[in-house]
């Protein structure tokens, strides 16, 4: 019987009826008296060096307030980098200045040169026209491999060359790894190129700068999720302002993906702007911006080797990865690749020895950093890959190979760094192989082949490491902040509570699944707890939302500010009883004594709390509110296994997905029906990139997919009704809700399951194709068939 | 500068215009009407999308002077008169078919549009009409869900949410 509130609860979402009537607060809908708008001049030319910018023309031009360029900036920092990796030689990696507006060079096409400010967008878009830049160009480096060739172009002149860092993982285990590969009964082998994407949330990103004269005090609405985390950046090591004079708003979101984490010039720039010209100064991306300027996701080649006994137990991997970091280091970008893929290579297999060896390189491209997944796609993607090949050159059936090499006892020390808490990989493809009907697959490939088509199943397991992160840990990692989440309750006289929240919500439904967590804690009706997040001034330092962190690490900061208050407000209700503190008990939203019919009301102890005329106060304090902040200390670890099963069009190459089944352990669930939604989205997007989604530059630098014209977004009839399971629950051991997360699962689980299918199909026809680079557009499966 | 009129969601409205001023802009900028929202600058996405004497039209790709006279109906004018969310509405709240809500007006528009001229669409057209509005977050499975279950089709066969 499902649950109508509370923990496990399906509770339709709050937030939807404002979303519903047009009555969302998007940072596109907020215009502050007296605003200007900005527009940048980006460049359209990856890489050359600036020898002139003139601005006196469009400096005359109606509507222009002030127009910046690099040298305005003197004495401002750049846009700082959160994480420092270190080399496998012990080298902090080469870490270039990133400027506001160009220094003296263009890097990429979209890097902002001058900004106008003006009375409207469009005088400030015409007076933009009227600037001359001068650049002399240089050849643009864009393929990694040749970026990294002796007397290649530099995209940074000061750097040695343009190698980030070359990271080994993990270094000590390499000569073991070499040598289990010699002793090999069989190795499977496979280069792969993990596809640049662009995360595109809808709702394109905006910042708004105001400035207080009267009280020195600045604000930016922007489109985050993590607001804080902008405020501490952008306030300590951009312009250097305090946080107590600078406020960040994030207001509703329209969807992040990651691309909404990192802290990016255009917010820098209006907050300095709104001071310089003492208006406010709002600036909205076009979508075509977004795509020059947005952090890009993914674009890793790589090399892995996967080595087998004469059994077919695994017994070493061994992978060898090029990472592209694009122009400069985005806030993240250096983890990607190494901490959150490295460290997931065992995958759900106990594969007793691993070496990872990242390149990461720059390239005259749009920075790259976290994208839904975040170096977790990248790792599942190779490993799920080169075990279905392996099976296929072993002649053994795929799912039985996985089943023979799972983890089965935990908790399981990985030989990559990482030690998973509880999971049960044996369940989720248990629950998977009925789901997918796999015993019916034999009688749908033989009525897709009497329609003319192949139809090919794939199935994939993933493990992911979520719930980030233990700052102790990540601090010795290179990580240049912490990574716990808080939460402050605070009760009102009347017994209504409001949640406010490091954690920022934009799509995940936080305000409703939050608040079944303190209703069910207290006893009380849902909607009696309001989730305040998304603005620096009424909430607590916090890290914001991304790595499906939010119930795992925000939540329980939640959790435990939460059982604070229940403390105190025991203690009111002991008073009030005149019983002992440890004979009362809280049910149903009341207090009450142990073995006596005696109980006073939430709603009359919280009275008490704020009206104390009968009241322990020489014990406590009025008032009822309280702070948690919560470090967790150690990753979750979902794990699961997908299905997909495809039809290939063997005259077009065209792949339709037929079937997808999602088996997930997530630990406990809050809300089922926004899980369920979460999964759904990260399929579309892990379809996406496998299908259609594709990132492309040419030769000279030149982005050749800037709009939804060329960029293959999935639409509607592009995917399937998906089957979406997370029955299979092991909770958690280290968190108070024994939650894993959810949000990034379906993106990260979903690309092997479509690629193996469409093998499989291809195998199906005889066809000697092992593997195709992502997206399996038409061309690229026909060109596959038919060579 | 150009002076145009139209009724919105039942209202006079009118305003002075560019001749480049685009509906949406219209929309958002001078009637406060920020439902309607502009995800794209190709007319790909739809979250723009708006009713012109009754037929959906992408509000980015209309000047507003071209709506001179017309009569406009937005988000905003969806709900209920008592203000409860009308049929479609309450088909996405309760069939979770947003997620961040910012492609849902468009998608709330399109999926009217789409049931008064086929009152009871297959999923197949469904998803066929929604062609040209983009959401990023949901996948679709439970927005075409919202729409067939709107339309006072079953969609208890369909996977649950």
């Amino acid at each position: 019987m499902p649950k109508d509130g509370g923990i496990g609860a399906s509770s339709k979402r709050r937030e939807d009826v404002r979303f519903l009537t047009g009555a969302g607060n998007y940072t596109d809908d907020i215009n502050m008296h007296g605003q200007a708008y900005v527009h940048f001049l980006r460049s359209d030319i990856a890489h050359g060096t600036i020898t002139n910018i003139d601005t006196s023309a469009a400096a005359g031009m109606p509507g222009v307030v002030r127009i910046f360029t690099s040298s305005d900036f003197e004495g401002v920092g750049g846009i700082p980098c959160g994480w420092q990796v270190t080399d496998k030689h012990g080298q902090p990696m080469q870490e270039p200045a990133h400027p506001i507006l160009a220094q003296g060079k263009v890097r990429h096409v979209g890097e902002p040169i001058a900004a106008v400010v003006a009375d409207s967008l469009a005088e400030a878009r015409d007076a933009a026209e009227a600037i001359v830049v001068d650049i002399d160009e240089l050849p643009a480096v864009v393929d990694m491999k040749a970026a990294l060739q002796d007397g290649a172009t530099k995209v940074h002149d000061d750097l040695d060359n343009n190698l980030c860092y070359d990271w080994g993982f993990v270094e000590e285990n390499k000569d073991a790894v070499n040598k289990a590969f010699e002793d090999a009964a069989h190795v499977t082998s496979l280069e792969l190129v993990n596809n640049r994407l662009v995360a595109n949330p809808m709702e394109p990103r905006v910042a708004v700068g105001d400035y207080a004269r009267g009280t020195d005090e600045s604000t930016l609405y922007t489109t985050s999720q993590n607001p804080h985390v902008i405020r501490l950046l952008m306030g300590a090591f951009v312009l250097g302002i305090p946080e107590h004079k600078l406020r960040v708003v994030a207001p509703d979101v329209g969807g992040g993906f990651g691309t909404k984490i990192f802290h990016y010039q255009e917010e820098a720039f209006c907050t300095f702007a709104a001071k310089a010209c003492n208006r406010p100064v709002k600036w909205t991306s076009s979508r075509t911006e977004a795509f020059i300027s947005d952090a890009h996701g993914r674009d890793h080649v790589t090399k892995i080797e996967l080595a087998l006994d004469a059994d077919n137990n695994f017994t070493a991997i061994r992978t060898e990865t090029h990472a592209n970091m694009g122009a400069y280091l985005s806030t993240f970008a250096p983890s990607v690749p190494t901490w959150l893929h490295g460290t997931l290579m065992a995958g759900n297999y106990k594969t007793p020895l691993i070496y990872v060896n990242v390149k990461a390189v720059f390239t005259n491209t749009v920075p790259v950093d976290a994208y839904r997944g975040a170096g977790r796609p990248e790792a599942t993607f190779q490993l799920e890959r080169v075990v279905d090949k392996a099976a296929r050159e072993l002649g053994v059936d795929p799912i039985a190979l996985r089943r023979q090499n799972f983890i089965t006892e935990f908790p399981y020390a990985t030989p990559v760094a990482v030690e998973y808490d509880t999971g049960d990989y044996h369940g989720t493809m248990d629950k998977l192989e009925e789901m997918g009907d796999f015993e019916g697959f034999a009688a749908r490939r033989a009525e897709s082949e009497k329609n003319g088509k192949l139809r090919g199943l794939g199935v994939n397991c993933y493990i992911e490491a979520c719930g980030i992160a233990p700052s102790n840990l990540v601090g010795q990692l290179g990580a240049r902040a912490g990574l716990y989440e808080s939460a402050t309750v605070r009760v009102n006289a009347t017994g209504g509570l409001v949640v406010m929240t490091g954690s920022h919500s934009h799509g995940q439904g936080h305000e409703t699944s939050f608040a079944q967590v303190v209703a069910e804690m207290i006893g009380i009706d849902e909607n009696m707890v309001e989730i305040v997040h998304g603005d620096t001034a009424n909430t607590p330092m916090g890290m914001g939302t991304y790595g499906s962190r939010s119930i795992a690490v925000g939540g329980s900061a939640m959790v435990r500010a939460t059982e604070k208050i229940i403390n105190k407000a025991k203690k009111i209700a002991s008073h009030l009883l005149e019983a002992s503190e440890a004979d009362i008990e809280l049910k149903d939203g009341a207090f009450s004594v142990a073995g006596t019919d005696k109980s006073v009301a939430w709603g009359d102890v919280t009275l008490a709390a704020y009206v104390p005329h009968n009241y322990p106060l020489e014990d406590i304090e009025p008032g009822l509110e309280e702070t948690a902040f919560y470090d967790p200390s150690n990753f979750t670890y979902p794990s699961g296994a997908y299905a997909c099963e495809v039809e290939v069009d063997p005259d077009t190459g065209k792949v339709t997905i037929e079937r997808f089944a999602a088996a997930d352990d997530f630990g406990n669930i809050i809300n089922p029906m926004i899980v369920t939604g979460q999964v759904h989205g990260g399929l579309a997007q892990g379809i996406g990139q496998a299908l259609l989604e594709n990132c492309a530059y040419d030769e000279n630098g030149q982005l050749l997919s800037a709009s939804y014209m060329d960029y293959a977004m999935p639409r509607a009839d592009d995917l399937p009704m998906f089957d979406v399971d997370h029955s299979s629950q092991t909770p958690c051991t280290h968190n108070p809700l024994g939650v894993k997360g959810c949000g990034e699962a379906g993106a990260i689980g979903s690309p092997p399951a479509v690629v193996n299918a469409v093998v499989d199909a291809l195998q199906s026809a005889g066809k000697d194709v092992t593997h195709i680079d992502m997206p399996l557009s038409p061309d690229r499966v026909w060109a596959a068939m038919n060579c | 500068m150009a002076q145009v009129s139209m009724t919105v969601n039942g209202k006079a409205a009118s305003g002075e215009v560019e001749g480049r001023t685009l509906l949406s802009s219209f929309l958002r900028d001078q009637l406060m009407l920020t439902g309607t929202h502009v995800g794209c600058d190709t007319s790909q996405c739809g979250a723009c999308v708006v009713h012109v004497d009754g037929e959906a039209v992408k509000s980015c790709t209309m000047l507003a002077i071209e709506a001179d006279g017309a009569e406009v109906a937005t988000i905003e004018g969806q709900a209920n008169a008592d203000g409860s969310l009308n049929v479609i509405q309450q088909a996405f709240q309760d069939h979770h078919g947003l997620q961040c809500g910012f492609c849902t007006p468009g998608m709330v528009m399109s999926a009217a549009a789409l049931l008064k001229e086929n009152p009871k669409p297959s999923e197949q057209e469904v998803r066929e009409y929604l062609e040209g509005n983009i959401c990023r977050c949901t996948g679709y499975h439970n927005i075409v869900k919202a729409i067939m279950a709107a339309s006072g089709q079953d969609v208890t066969a369909i996977a649950a949410e």
